[in-house]
């Protein structure tokens, strides 16, 4: 009989605590990682939106293409009307 | 059951509802996490997929640049020499001569000439002008500063105070002829030497 009082003791003022303690800590842990993620998903969706102006860089691509093209013409131009430099 | 028996089974009862409690909150921030993974997964698979054409148009317009630039410094070198291209470039971006130019490799040994000493500032501002040709007419910041219809116009608005289209009062020719009010000597003038000036240097007389 006094060897299950004890057990009832152990119980109630060893391993109650203990569970109480790892649970919570679990569940600290789980709680705190949902405002990280949810920071994340934030930044990823900004990520993605930012990119949206990505297509222009097809623009960009066709306007160097001219300018280069342009500068050649310029260039060439030059090149027929001006004299070299000497020793070049 | 005896009272101690009661006791454990209590204790027991309250030791799995308190694993349960703490397992079902445990389980419900699991799922928000789950969804906040899922939402962040999509935005991230967004990103992918947009930033994926981004490198191969990124590394075309590097290869049309580079073209762009191994051209215009080929001209400048070939027309200027590579001493004066340096300067110029130098003189249009200050400090930009210790880098040098990108397909010469000797520029960076050149000390740059002083190129506003050596040519006058309608050579600078001609080149200016050059960096703002019409080629930028569509650039974000304006148009471009040359009119290319109307050139003179435009480059006029460089000067801050306004240039005069010509002088108000133009010298007047000189006059020659045997009433002319300046004089000269026959004789000395024609079919000699001519006179020297006292300013010329010893070397040159």
């Amino acid at each position: 009989m006094t060897l299950q009082w004890i057990g009832d003791v152990i119980l109630l003022v060893v391993l109650l605590p203990v569970v109480i303690y790892l649970l919570r800590g679990v569940l600290g842990a789980a709680t705190s990682i949902v405002p990280s993620v949810d920071r994340i998903a934030r930044a990823a969706r900004a990520g993605s939106a930012d990119l949206d102006a990505v297509p222009l860089l097809l623009t960009t691509q066709d306007q160097v293409v001219k300018t280069i093209q342009a500068a050649a013409n310029y260039g060439g131009s030059l090149d027929v009307i001006l004299d070299d430099a000497e020793g070049a | 059951m005896s009272a101690a028996g009661w006791v454990m089974i209590i204790a027991v009862v309250l030791i799995v509802a308190v694993i349960v409690v703490y397992l079902l909150a445990t389980i419900v921030a699991l799922r928000k996490i789950t969804a906040g993974l899922d939402d962040a997964i999509g935005g991230v698979g967004e990103i992918i997929q947009k930033s994926e054409p981004v490198a191969a148009v990124v590394a075309d317009i590097n290869a049309n640049l580079d073209a762009g630039v191994d051209l215009l410094e080929g001209l400048l070198v070939k027309k200027a020499g590579l001493s004066e291209a340096v300067g110029l470039v130098d003189g249009l971006y200050p400090g930009a001569a210790a880098a040098g130019l990108r397909n010469f490799p000797d520029s960076t040994k050149i000390k740059p000439p002083r190129i506003s000493e050596v040519y006058t500032r309608g050579t600078l501002t001609l080149a200016r002008l050059g960096r703002e040709a019409p080629i930028a007419a569509a650039s974000p910041n304006g148009p471009a500063l040359r009119n290319p219809a109307y050139g003179s116009s435009a480059a006029r608005t460089l000067y801050p105070d306004g240039r005069a289209l010509h002088a108000k009062a133009l010298p007047r020719s000189p006059v020659i002829g045997t009433e002319s009010p300046v004089q000269y000597d026959p004789d000395e003038e024609v079919g000699g030497p001519r006179r020297r000036m006292p300013a010329t240097s010893p070397e040159r007389s």
